[in-house]
């Protein structure tokens, strides 16, 4: 039997709750695999920011362990740090130096040599090269950002942590960086990114986090998560009104709409059950005489399963 | 162990950002002083007789200065500091392998030099206006490193603590500024009546202004090894308290 890797981030018990009494996080317990891109998914306030926060040193916690590269991160910080980046939400950085001189800056900074190369490599793969002697408060937004990013690779992580990557970018651009993300953990970068938009994890990681009120909900590999926890959905539009669901559909998951129009299927659990049982359906409109004039039928996304795991959460507290 | 890659990085950082605002960091200290030069020593001065055997114009040098380094080294580590944190770059810092000893030598380093240079500047541009001479060179060089780095250390904690622009100057504009005009820049403390003479030892920066016009002409009003005591006293004081900021993680970490 292989042996279990050890995970290169051990989070245990991790709380914080700040001055005032806001509870930022609660008891997370969190294992974060080298190599992995993964998706920490949550609403605002809901304790995202702040978990980077605690790892990357911008948050005192309150209780807990953080394990990095299998050394306590309170006694180990300074070795650990030198191969964890950080790019974070909110765009913080000297506007008025070139964007050279920054990213070199943030080599020196977290305790690398001076390269050149590596520079010019790193500017380059972010379209930055041409830019580089530009004051950073000329270019655009989505430029900037870029910029972030160089600044958080120049001393080659292991660990990447992206904050809201994506936030406020047009939709030409968050393509541009989700190819950027693949190619990180093509080298062996593992990632772990907040972000807002579900079409971001479900495009790029290995596993998802929900997070919400401070407290890790769930946490899972994507594709498990989609088939344990998804659904399949089809609405029939009907020809003529029904006065009540036809005794054929009685074993599946059917419901006729208030005014008869509609036949709604909510069923199937990810693997493909839920195709099967609305082709069923179909048939079995057919071979009764049921017409029906259109079929409307959706895989339930990542957002659903998030948005229904929040509010199940909002529900049960 | 200290990081040396990170200090020095903070530290070229720093002066790279001195030398885009040379024309605010260099020009605008230096034209100050030389217009305190013109007035003072060549003006006034002329129709002033000496002071403690020197030249009124040549007495006012060590005052001068020294109103330029605490101002100078107060307002470049304030500004050092608080402008990541005003621009919200400090998350690079704080997340950085770097503690207090790289953050001291890279901020409070470069400040420190900054004011350095600025010395060498003014005592260049004096001579232009006034004679005098520097009768302990190796001293008052140690001397003036020692307040610049003191003084850098508590523009520091201004940094820190200051939530807004207008805290930023309080304290080089209403505190030292005044302290240094009634320090005994111009005159000698002696020249005041009683009890004036008495209550004006209480002001600190008597000792620091003393401490170097002792340096340049081997006399002052104070003791020389009050003025050094008090100004290692002070450097301490300083470094403990930045401990304790980064110990803490006050204002800087939420």
């Amino acid at each position: 039997m292989e042996p279990i890797p050890q995970p290169i981030l051990d989070i245990r018990g991790l709380t914080k709750v700040y001055p005032g009494g806001l509870k930022a996080l609660d008891n997370v317990d969190l294992e974060i695999r080298k190599g992995e891109i993964f998706a920490l998914l949550g609403p605002n306030g809901a304790g995202k920011t702040t978990l980077i926060g605690a790892v990357c040193g911008m948050v005192r916690i309150s209780s807990g362990t953080i394990n990095a590269f299998g050394e306590d991160l309170s006694r180990h910080w300074r070795s650990a740090r030198q191969r964890i980046g950080l790019v974070p939400q909110e765009l913080g950085f000297d506007m008025f130096d070139t964007v050279e001189r920054q990213v070199g800056y943030s080599r020196g900074l977290f305790g690398r040599a001076p390269d050149a190369n590596r520079i010019e490599e790193v500017l380059r793969s972010l379209s930055l090269w041409d830019k580089r002697g530009e004051e950073i408060r000329k270019l655009s937004g989505g430029m900037k950002r870029r910029v972030l990013i160089a600044k958080a690779l120049a001393h080659d992580p292991e660990l990447l942590f992206l904050d809201e990557p994506t936030a406020g970018v047009d939709v030409e651009l968050r393509r541009d960086m989700w190819r950027q993300i693949g190619a990180l953990r093509e080298q062996g970068v593992t990632v772990i990114l907040t972000t807002h938009y579900l079409e971001e994890a479900e495009e790029m990681a290995d596993r998802v986090g929900v997070i919400d009120k401070g407290r890790l909900l769930l946490v899972d590999e994507k594709d498990a998560m989609m088939r344990r926890l998804g659904r399949t959905e089809a609405h029939f539009a009907l020809a003529a009104q029904l006065p009540e669901l036809p005794p054929v559909l009685r074993d599946y998951p059917v419901t006729l709409s208030d005014d008869g129009r509609t036949l709604c299927y909510r069923g199937g659990d990810g693997t493909g059950k839920g195709k099967a049982e609305v082709a069923a359906v179909a048939t079995a409109l057919v071979q009764s005489g049921i017409v029906f004039t259109a079929l409307d039928q959706k895989e339930s996304s990542l957002e659903d399963i998030f948005v229904d795991l929040v509010e199940r959460q909002g529900l049960a507290a | 162990m200290i990081n040396w890659r990170s200090t020095f990085a903070i530290y070229r950082n720093e002066l790279s950002r001195f030398r885009r605002t040379v024309f605010g960091s260099i020009v605008s200290p230096v034209l100050t002083t030389s217009l305190y030069f013109i007035v003072f020593g060549a003006a006034i001065g002329g129709r002033i007789n000496e002071v403690d055997g020197v030249a009124y114009g040549a007495f006012i040098v060590p005052g001068l200065l020294m109103l330029t380094l605490l101002s100078e080294s107060t307002s470049n580590a304030s500004f050092g500091i608080y402008m990541p944190k005003f621009t919200g770059a400090i998350y690079e810092l704080l997340s950085a392998p770097v503690g207090v000893a790289e953050t001291l030598l890279g901020f409070v380093g470069a400040a420190a030099t900054k004011s350095l240079i600025l010395a060498a500047i003014i005592l260049t541009t004096a001579m232009l206006f006034v004679d005098y001479t520097i009768a302990h060179p190796l001293f008052a060089l140690v001397y003036i490193m020692l307040v610049a780095a003191s003084f850098s250390l508590l523009g520091f904690i201004l940094g820190v603590w200051a939530e807004g622009f207008e805290k930023l100057q309080m304290v080089p504009l209403l505190i030292l500024t005044p302290l240094t005009f009634l320090g005994g820049t111009f005159y000698s403390i002696d020249m005041l009546p009683s009890p004036w003479d008495k209550i004006a030892l209480a002001n600190p920066i008597v000792y620091l202004v003393n401490g170097l016009r002792w340096t340049f002409y081997g006399q002052s009003d104070v003791s020389i090894s009050v003025s050094l005591g008090l100004t290692l006293a002070f450097l301490a004081i300083c470094v403990a308290v930045i401990a304790v900021i980064f110990r803490t993680g006050w204002r800087l970490r939420s």
